[in-house]
């Protein structure tokens, strides 16, 4: 490793510093790991497929399972929905202004791909997939990069084989040489410069009182929160800048509005319900303040026809059942949160369902304390 | 004055736009105030007797936990919620414009969730131990505290710190600006205590962390590094780590990038070869103006901000004594010293470090200056043990270009007025 000279002697220096514990011999402390405790938590796969399960899937299944587990987020065709990471585009824009990186533009090693969805996708129902639903949506992402043929079939054996097209693209940082001796030098400490001017300002807050109502400029923020985010740019208002909200109240504000239908529910079993919630919560939101997010708002849902939110882009099946006659009460939300895809097929929730009975209860009568 | 004070802290919902308004007004009012008192009568305050010096205030046990006082109800982390999807993968920011000294109270330490914090218990908590080892092992959380610990402060910054600010001067506040970082205290057992309890078959050149939540944020780490100064962290600042950092244990990678000091970390195998991850490609690496990008850039390049005065911390009283203070850091080692410009850099002068610099830990710099009123322009340069001095954007900017996101140290702007508010700026 290139870490050589200063970080050994910085260490040597820590540890007479940090009075670090004598080297020790084994303890005997803990227990030996069990083969079958390694597997089930071991799932990390390495670019040179080290760690792949067997299996296969093709790009067609991967386009249903896609859609079924990640077009929520992710789009149809990978182009991403909202501020939710897009996994397929951008080829040829690293060296332009505002890059789009994705799994075909971007991304060195499919290994990352397949590992990634493996352990931690559907998001908020981690780990559910089987491989060989992770390999199909592989090669549906795949696919949706113009890197494959749509009778395009990825396995164990032939992963290795693909190779994406920005893998000799990246280099070992390389600072020590390029940055630090050119950082070095002793600084200016006097007459360092004639003149100085303001080049650039942060599009702000006015702070003479009683300008308020003035229309604030347009702020351009480059988007740095690397997770779901995918664009690398976001164009926002200045007024929206003013972060400082609270949030966190609105849940126990709009708690207070009980309908009376329901009104007679245990709080044991409301407050064990917005425990519940949190699974739900990270796509659907509640309260004064709730806006459509990757699900729809839930306000009021207990005796609501079912796709009828404004502005929600809801499912073809779950609009059909909505003109259908489907509105959502105990009975049949409880039937839904059991197993979303038997009853809505094709519907847009990817959240794989509640399987304990006192969960679903729980929630239900919490969602009938969140009033419309 | 406790009125005026009370003025001055805004509700929690208060916008920022708000809070500054307030607060140059009630700012005025102090300074007029303490004229008035001084030219026309004596200070009520004083001779007039208060309530809290007549009657009881509250007894022992009235918070068995402590909260800071309702007049501090300001000093809270805040987030920029348009920058992410979901506040369950998202980033908030340390009130560093507020906080003084070099600790981060866990409270208001700034936090990074990949799928949300998780409430994890001691009882639930395994740590297994895997990959070329001669004994795969597996910790519960009491054996942790049976091994040797050791006690260290070290500073954790996101790589994405000041990452806004690339293309330009965007966000109006040393909490927007660089508040992904705290400075803790971390209690905890060495890395190489536990590799060694599993035995590192001489193969092993790498090691995976992963972490217990959904996202289980995967990072590759060279073992060398491992061996050198990792620990498992299971207490901050004297008390158990947050549920929102980790609780109950999580690793701490001195003066590198936050996002490989894993939280609720749960598996450490040992490999020989990197598992480039996730977070370690499609993230957490720097696209160059050519449209390559690097890769392992773990280390925390030397950096400096001034939090006092700036946006969110304007001066309130006038010309005369004033405090200029800020942090200073270096993932190579120690902050050796800090200059501060109040001209926009024609001039320099050497601040005062509150104590020698520590390896890998924030520093705390005061400039006291007898300000004549009139605007400045704010800015303060670090220098390392390495003898690294934190360069400018524009330098950064000639060999990185404008593509990139992380790892941005340049030196802050900060335009104060002659009203005492302050701005974020970029300067020639």
């Amino acid at each position: 490793m290139s870490k050589s000279l200063n970080l050994t002697l910085g260490t040597a220096l820590v540890s007479v510093l940090l009075s670090a514990p004598a080297f020790a011999e084994k303890l005997g402390l803990g227990r030996v790991a069990m083969p079958e405790e390694v597997a089930a938590w071991d799932m990390d796969v390495r670019p040179d497929g080290q760690g792949l399960p067997v299996g296969s899937g093709d790009v067609l299944t991967g386009e249903e399972t896609f859609s079924a587990n990640c077009a929520v987020c992710h789009g149809e065709f990978a182009e991403g929905v909202d501020n939710w990471p897009k996994l397929a585009g951008g080829a040829g824009t690293l060296d332009q202004a505002d890059p789009l990186k994705t799994v075909g533009s971007f991304w060195p090693h499919l290994s990352t791909t397949f590992d990634y969805v493996n352990r931690s996708m559907p998001y908020g129902n981690a780990g559910t997939l089987t491989p060989d639903d992770v390999y199909a949506i592989t090669a549906y992402i795949l696919y949706s990069n113009d890197l494959v043929d749509e009778d395009f079939v990825l396995s164990n054996e032939n992963f290795a084989e693909v190779v994406l097209p920005n893998a000799g693209n990246f280099i070992v940082d390389d600072r020590k040489d390029t940055e630090y001796t050119k950082f070095s030098a002793a600084p200016c400490m006097e007459n360092c410069k004639d003149t100085v001017e303001v080049t650039m300002r942060a599009a702000v807050l006015d702070v003479t009182p009683n300008v308020e109502e003035t229309l604030a400029p347009v702020v351009e923020v480059k988007q740095i929160a690397e997770a779901p985010a995918a664009a690398p740019e976001v164009v926002v208002p200045a007024t929206a800048e003013a972060a400082p909200a609270a949030e966190a109240p609105a849940v126990e504000a709009a708690a207070v509005e009980a309908p009376s239908a329901m009104a007679a529910a245990d709080p044991t079993l409301i407050s064990a319900g917005e425990k519940v919630f949190k699974q739900c919560a990270a796509c659907h939101k509640i309260g004064d303040n709730a806006k459509n997010s990757t699900g729809p708002i839930l306000n009021g849902i207990i005796g609501r026809a079912a796709a009828t939110v404004e502005g929600f882009k809801y499912s073809k099946p779950m609009k059909t059942a909505g003109e259908d006659g489907l509105v959502w009460d105990a009975v049949s939300l409880d039937q839904y949160l059991t197993d979303p895809k038997a009853m809505i097929p094709r519907g847009k929730m990817s959240f794989g369902g509640l399987k304990k009975a006192e969960d679903r209860t729980a929630v239900i009568a919490y969602l009938s304390t969140i009033g419309g | 004055m406790s009125d005026e004070h009370n003025t001055m802290k805004p509700a929690k919902g208060t916008t920022r736009r708000g809070f500054l308004r307030q607060t140059a007004v009630a700012g005025a009012g102090l300074v007029a105030g303490a004229t008035a008192a001084q030219a026309n009568a004596p200070d009520p305050l004083i001779v007039e007797q208060q309530e809290w010096a007549r009657a009881f205030g509250e007894g022992v046990d009235a918070t068995p936990y402590g909260l800071p006082i309702k007049f501090e109800s300001d000093v809270v982390r805040r987030n920029v919620e348009w920058l992410t999807a979901d506040t369950t993968s998202s980033i908030n920011f340390t009130p560093i414009h507020a906080l003084d000294g070099t600790i981060t109270p866990q409270g208001c330490a700034f936090e990074r969730h990949h799928s949300g914090a998780i409430e994890l218990s001691k009882a639930d908590y395994r740590l297994m131990i895997n990959g070329l080892v001669d004994t795969p092992l597996v910790f519960t959380y009491a054996d942790l505290e049976r091994f040797p610990r050791v006690t260290r402060t070290c500073f954790l910054e996101c790589a994405a710190n000041t990452g806004m600010e690339w293309a330009g001067a965007q966000l109006n506040g040393a909490q927007f600006t660089h508040g992904m970082i705290h400075n803790m205290e971390y209690t905890g057992v060495m890395l190489s205590t536990l590799l060694a309890e599993a035995g590192v078959k001489p193969e092993g050149k790498w090691v995976l962390v992963e972490g217990a939540d959904a996202s289980s944020n995967g990072r590759s780490i060279p073992l060398e590094k491992i061996m050198d100064d990792c620990m498992i962290a299971f207490k901050a600042n004297g008390e158990a780590l947050r549920m929102e950092h980790g609780y109950p244990a999580r690793l701490v990678v001195p003066g590198w990038e936050g996002n490989m000091w894993v939280k609720w970390v749960r598996r450490i195998e040992v490999g020989d070869q990197p598992w480039e991850t996730r977070e370690e490609t499609s993230k957490y690496t720097d696209t160059l103006a050519n449209g390559t990008s690097r890769k392992w850039t773990w280390v925390m390049d030397a950096k400096s901000v001034v939090t006092s005065p700036s946006p969110q911390a304007p001066i309130t009283h006038g010309p005369g004594p004033l405090v200029i203070t800020g942090l200073a850091w270096s993932g190579n080692g120690a902050i050796t010293r800090v200059d501060v410009t109040t001209d926009g850099g024609k001039t320099w002068q050497e601040a005062r470090l509150a104590a020698p610099g520590q390896k890998m830990a924030l520093t705390r710099f005061y400039l006291d200056i007898n300000w004549d009123g009139q605007e400045m322009l704010l800015q303060s340069r670090c220098h390392d043990e390495t003898g690294y001095v934190q360069p400018t954007k524009d330098q950064l900017r000639e060999v990185r270009g404008l593509n990139s996101i992380y790892h941005n140290n340049c030196i802050q702007t900060w335009w104060v007025k002659a009203d005492g508010s302050a701005e974020n700026v970029e300067v020639s």
